[in-house]
């Protein structure tokens, strides 16, 4: 590990004003704001992150998980992944967020891991993890050892010639389901940016991943208020049964009147590059009956696109049939 | 068979008060002793060895910083490399060798110790900053005089091999009995997933948590 300055902060102005120092947010920032941890620690033990300085955040007043006027809900930056998991509102409000955090990571990192940490969550492509590798997401120009080497566990939708990297939270996939809100503070005032324009997609700037800019920070997360009779659920495959990254997941947020499909939002891990809200699986459903047929058809559309690699194509079936068994779990809870 | 003869003519009194580590790093001192001098009995050379070592206040690597670490209760004033974690702090530093060092990755869970009563893998916390917190370790949860009742648990149920990651296990079993889970065989299996045992001791360990669940129930 490189050898750092570690630099408290007491107060969200103070914390803005160091990192902005930084040459960049993203890939490489050599000032990094640090929470629980769980994810930079132990890429700054692969020398894949090397920054000088790092800025503990864990005393600013960011950890709060508020119920909104509005019938949302606002989940601070700091708020830490088992607690938002647990939390009463939550698990009543949106199942699928509680779901999808306690089947990520294990009970000793979700009590570190937090909100805003969870959001900024580095991929597990292997060649990302060991600098001895070409990697353009972690030294840009370097090639892309994934395309044709090892790539059972990569994307298959929304990647480049440059970086097949897929995005490893559970989180942000019930987050892109409930169209949720990033919160941001940083040097020129406040700014909120919807989920869906949160992530980069990789193109040639894979090192790029978040639209943040030195001194940003995320200060909490907003969640809007559900149609009253709406259900959602979270459904995880991976190769063992608990503490693994998804080969294939889908968040879904359903509401059903009169027999039909009246509110739809689709989104699923493990096969993105970003957190991948299926557009096109929910102009399929909507105003359509929940049925076998319609949800096949659903899955079909949403995985159109897939660009399987040479050890991933089995993600293509598993991606649909995950998406086809979650919708019609949701869609027998109305 | 002759290193078991050799074994047994050793006195069981002047070992059977060693803790293995403290046999371990004599008879690896006693080795080098040997083969540096050639006529040492490992036995001398041992008792050379386990002399106090103090510290001296000023061998403080360079680039070190002062901390305070509350561990167990006992507040420590010590100086560490900002990159140490508090498990490399812990045994490195403190001693505390009950935690353990596995994978150093948080895929592990050997390192699991409790921050403020929350289980936590200690090889992604920097001890810099963990100044405020109360940390805990298998060596605060109980002792061979008083054990913890899932440490006395796992000796009855056998809930380990090999032993390495069992301080882990129980730190981490210690707090799911302050969580909400659920009741069933499969809910401790979940809730300990971070939990990895190479030797598969599973079933084991899940009898030992559940004795202790329904002994608190």
């Amino acid at each position: 590990m490189q050898p750092f300055e570690l630099i408290t902060v007491s107060t969200v102005p103070e914390a803005i004003k160091v990192q902005a120092g930084s040459s960049t947010a993203q890939q490489g920032a050599d000032i990094r704001f640090i929470a629980g941890g769980t994810n930079l620690v132990d890429y700054m033990k692969l020398n894949v992150e090397t920054p000088r300085q790092l800025v503990d955040i864990n005393a600013l007043p960011l950890d709060r998980i508020e119920a909104l006027q509005d019938g949302g809900m606002k989940l601070g930056a700091l708020a830490r992944n088992s607690d938002v998991a647990r939390h009463e509102e939550v698990q009543r409000k949106y199942p699928v967020l509680s779901q999808a955090l306690l089947s990520g990571a294990s009970a000793q990192l979700r009590n570190m891991a937090t909100t805003a940490g969870n959001l900024l969550q580095k991929t597990r492509c292997v060649y990302y993890r060991d600098t001895a590798f070409g990697c353009n997401k972690r030294t840009p120009g370097s090639g892309c050892s994934a395309i044709g080497g090892h790539n059972r566990m990569l994307a298959i939708l929304g990647t480049s010639g440059s970086c097949i990297a897929s995005n490893p939270s559970d989180q942000n996939i019930a987050l892109a389901a409930l169209d949720a809100t990033v919160h941001i503070t940083g040097k020129t005032g406040d700014r909120k940016v919807p989920i869906s324009s949160f992530f980069l997609l990789p193109g040639a700037t894979p090192q790029r991943e978040t639209v943040l800019e030195p001194g940003d920070l995320i200060t909490h997360v907003t969640v809007p208020a559900l149609p009253s009779d709406a259900k959602s659920a979270y459904l995880k495959l991976r190769d063992r049964a608990s503490y693994e990254f998804a080969l294939a997941s889908a968040a879904i947020v359903m509401e059903q009147k009169n027999g039909h499909i009246s509110f739809i939002r689709v989104a699923m891990g493990g096969v993105g590059s970003v957190p991948w809200r299926s557009h096109e699986a929910e102009k399929v459903l909507h105003a359509k009956a929940p049925t076998p047929a319609n949800f096949r058809a659903a899955a079909e559309a949403a995985l159109h696109g897939a660009r399987p690699q040479s050890q991933n194509g089995f993600k293509v079936e598993l991606a649909k049939r995950c998406l086809t068994h979650a919708l019609t779990q949701v869609s027998k809870q109305a | 068979m002759a290193a078991d003869n050799d074994e047994r003519k050793v006195p069981l009194t002047s070992l059977e008060k060693l803790s293995r580590r403290a046999f371990l790093s004599r008879a690896g001192a006693a080795s080098v002793a040997t083969a540096a001098v050639g006529i040492a009995s490992p036995l001398t050379a041992a008792k050379e060895v386990s002399a106090p070592q103090s510290e001296a206040p000023d061998s403080a690597p360079a680039g070190s910083v002062p901390i305070t670490l509350t561990v167990n209760g006992t507040t420590h004033q010590l100086r560490v490399d900002p990159r140490a974690t508090v498990l490399d702090t812990l045994r490195e530093s403190l001693h505390f060798t009950g935690t353990k060092k596995g994978c150093d990755h948080g895929q592990c869970g050997a390192c699991t110790i409790h921050v403020n009563g929350r289980r936590a893998n200690s090889c992604l916390l920097f001890a810099t900053m963990q100044q405020k917190a109360e940390i805990t370790t298998i060596e605060g949860l109980g002792t061979p005089e008083k054990m913890h009742m899932l440490q006395a648990a796992f000796v009855e149920h056998d809930g380990y091999q090999c032993g390495y990651c069992t301080s882990g296990q129980i730190m981490s079993a210690a707090a799911m009995l302050k969580e909400s889970w659920g009741p069933t065989d499969q809910d401790v299996k979940e809730a300990l997933s971070g939990n990895i045992c190479r030797c598969g001791a599973y079933p084991n360990i899940v009898a030992a948590v559940q004795a202790c669940r329904h002994r608190n129930a």
